[in-house]
């Protein structure tokens, strides 16, 4: 890991890549051949590697919705998995094109890094998981727990502000990747593993014994997921962005991958502009008229994807609660395509 | 015409010439002047390059986050810190950790490689086949392996903070660490390390008189009964008079944890276990290449001296063969402290950790947070050479 930092740290230095990417990341991508997109080393329900070397998850989908929309391909996708503290070195240097890895969006991140945040692909907050046997049921009374969390996330400091916040002691032991976390707390080193409530739920998965560990209720900060590009190309900034606008977009006017060749025939105006039938407002993106259903034949619309990867059709079963469309009880709402 | 014989280059031109362009004269010096000038622009490139490139991105550069606040926790801190001190203050509770670890690794790695080597070379046939034996198995397998074999190792052995292993009472070991009473200094403390401090600097002193004694003189005198009274009299006359020097807090348990006394945490056990006895191994063969290095002849003297085996080695065969060990074991030293970052791995709050690890990536500037790190890391390691290469110099001194 330290090996990896290192080398894109140098790669930044140098600039080798960076300022040649800066501006054409689209024709770079083309060329290529390939969009080149950062993920985790493996969070089930978000970007996980199958036996067979293939990715699944949200945040793959999101990757495999741009290249639909580049390539009319969702394959055409280079997965690179990176650690929580080297993901921004990957996107600052050019390694990668686009990051979209359960990245919490945050005003420090928006500015110092050099990126954007395109949007929030997944509205989560930070909870804690712990042993049924200890008999907690708040996270009030973990006063003097001995608390494991993944480093370089926002995870540790919201940590740190809730238990000064609440009076609490507690002693924290920090590793560097998600597996290593999991792996103390469940040999007993901590009490307490803390992290996003969607990643709880999918690495306690992993535990042999899922059923003896419980999520506590406390939500104790906002963390809103979304991918990230550089700085200085706002041309793929747009259209990186509006992938996701389109696949929100999709859910709310009721396209599907399996109706959407049947959709695109419709005479409404509103799906007669996305699909290009009606105007170019692909092209306007820099990409092609069918953008909008290459997308969704890919990888279907938010909601299907969701489903598939988090909610209710796979193994996690998390509930859409906030991120569920906003005219459905929740906050996820997309700007019109017109 | 006359022809004026030319005159020769004065001697000072000569040996300038010479040490700036060595054999090849002028010429030379050019060659060189031009090679330092083109690593010059490399250097002043990259670093041009990489400020044009990180402005055009718009991303922070420069030392100013050292300032800000860090807002997290670090589990082991030698000095006060807390999440509201600043980046800095995390850059120093790493540095001493990883110092703490590499100090006392060495330490313990010296110790257990001399024992070792020693065992090694013992006409015990037992002895030196389990030497060999460590040797061969501890030097050929990875050092993060042995790390992460020792961290989930003792932690799988060890019970939880409320079924902890309790000896008197006093010392509790669990999956937290091994818990012990902390000193906490009373009235009498300050007379007390007094009372220690003198009793030590007399001692020196009655030591050096009988080593006078015995080399101009060789009066051999028995000072160990008195360097025993002073050591331990001393203080105990002293607590006698202002009344004991500290008193313990005792550990209890109360909820998760203890609360109250010291903690040694697992991580730094297991880190410091593991790295002392990966290095030890080599260290081992090191020591034991620079005694068999010194010439039979050497021992066989001293034995025709009638001095004991240990004598032999302490006295003759080990400063000899100190020459040969030292520069290989600086390099095992050197070794010992770059390894211990690999304490991400098992979350030891190392400089790796908490400075190239939490704090890059809640600043996002690598270039600078890695720059510091690895100048700090160079820094160490001259240190540590130049501490080896003085006492390196001075045996050789010492023995002409």
């Amino acid at each position: 890991m330290k090996r990896v930092s290192l080398v894109l740290t140098l790669a930044l230095a140098t600039g080798l890549s960076a300022q040649g990417a800066s501006a054409q990341t689209l024709k770079t991508i083309k060329d290529r051949g390939m969009l080149s997109c950062g993920v985790s080393q493996g969070l089930p329900g978000f970007s996980s590697p199958d036996d067979k070397g293939n990715w699944t998850g949200l945040d793959v989908d999101i990757c495999r919705a741009i290249a639909a929309a580049v390539f009319n391909d969702g394959t055409k996708v280079k997965f690179v998995p990176l650690s929580a503290k080297d993901r921004f070195t990957a996107l600052q240097s050019g390694e990668i094109d686009v990051l979209s890895r359960n990245t919490t969006w945050t005003l420090s991140r928006d500015t110092s890094l050099g990126a954007n945040f395109t949007g929030v692909t997944y509205y989560d907050g930070q909870g804690f998981l712990v042993k049924k046997s200890l008999k907690v049921n708040s996270a009030l009374e973990l006063n003097s727990a001995s608390v494991c969390v993944q480093t370089g996330t926002t995870t540790e400091q919201n940590l740190a502000d809730y238990f000064k916040g609440n009076n609490m002691k507690y002693e924290v032991i920090a590793f560097a990747s998600a597996d290593e976390t999991v792996k103390a707390y469940e040999s007993g080193r901590c009490d307490v593993f803390t992290s996003d409530v969607s990643q709880l739920y999918a690495e306690r998965l992993k535990l042999a014994n899922p059923a003896d560990h419980v999520v506590l209720p406390e939500v104790i900060s906002k963390e809103p997921l979304g991918p990230m590009v550089r700085h200085g190309d706002d041309q793929w900034f747009d259209i990186v962005k509006w992938t996701l606008f389109a696949m929100v977009d999709a859910e709310e006017l009721g396209v599907t991958q399996k109706n959407v060749d049947e959709m695109a025939k419709s005479d409404k105006p509103e799906l007669k502009r996305a699909f290009g039938t009606d105007g170019n407002l692909g092209e306007q993106l820099g990409l092609t008229k069918d953008w909008f259903s290459r997308i969704v034949k890919s990888v279907g619309n938010y909601g299907e994807a969701f489903d598939r990867n988090v909610g209710a059709g796979s193994k996690l079963g998390i509930a859409r609660g906030l991120n569920n469309l906003w005219n459905k009880g929740g906050i996820q709402y997309a700007p019109p395509i017109r | 015409m006359a022809i004026e014989p030319r005159k020769p280059p004065s001697q000072l031109v000569i040996k300038l010439q010479r040490t700036l362009g060595g054999r090849a004269g002028w010429g030379g010096f050019v060659l060189q002047l031009l090679f330092v000038a083109v690593l010059a622009w490399i250097a002043y490139e990259i670093v041009a390059n990489a400020r044009a490139n990180l402005q055009a991105q718009r991303i922070t550069a420069g030392f100013g986050f050292l300032q800000n606040t860090a807002g997290f926790d670090v589990s082991q801190n030698l000095i006060p810190y807390t999440g509201s001190d600043t980046y800095t203050r995390v850059f120093f509770v790493g540095l001493l950790n990883t110092l703490l670890v590499s100090v006392i690794g060495i330490f313990f790695a010296t110790v257990i490689g001399f024992i070792v080597a020693l065992g090694r070379l013992s006409p015990n046939w037992l002895l030196s086949r389990i030497s060999g034996g460590y040797v061969e198995l501890v030097r050929n397998l990875p050092v993060l392996f042995q790390i992460l074999f020792w961290y989930l190792a003792v932690l799988a052995a060890l019970p939880s903070p409320r079924q902890s292993i309790s000896v008197f009472g006093m010392f509790f070991l669990n999956n937290r660490g091994l818990v012990v009473p902390r000193p906490i200094g009373d009235p009498g403390f300050e007379p007390f390390v007094v009372a220690v401090l003198i009793a030590i600097v007399a001692a020196l002193v009655l030591w050096r008189y009988a080593r006078r004694q015995l080399y101009q003189y060789g009066r051999m005198i028995t000072i160990w009964p008195y360097l025993l009274g002073l050591l331990i009299g001393l203080p105990l006359v002293t607590a006698l008079i202002f009344g004991p020097p500290v008193s313990f807090e005792m550990p209890v348990l109360r909820g998760f944890n203890f609360a109250g006394g010291s903690r040694l945490i697992p991580e730094f056990v297991a880190l410091t276990v593991a790295l002392s006895t990966y290095t030890a191994a080599f260290i081992a063969e090191i020591v034991r290449a620079g005694i068999l290095s010194v010439h039979k002849g050497q021992m066989e003297a001293g034995s025709s001296l009638g001095l004991h085996r240990g004598d032999v080695l302490r006295l003759i065969v080990i400063p000899q063969a100190m020459r040969v060990i030292l520069p290989p074991l600086t390099n095992q030293y050197l070794n010992l402290t770059k390894n211990s970052s690999l304490a991400v791995a098992i979350g030891y709050p190392d400089l790796v950790s908490v400075f190239a690890g939490t704090t890059l990536s809640q600043t996002g500037q690598a270039i600078e947070i890695i720059g510091i790190t690895m100048g700090v890391y160079l820094l160490i390691s001259l240190v540590t050479s130049a501490i080896m290469n003085f006492y390196g110099w001075r045996i050789s001194r010492s023995m002409g």
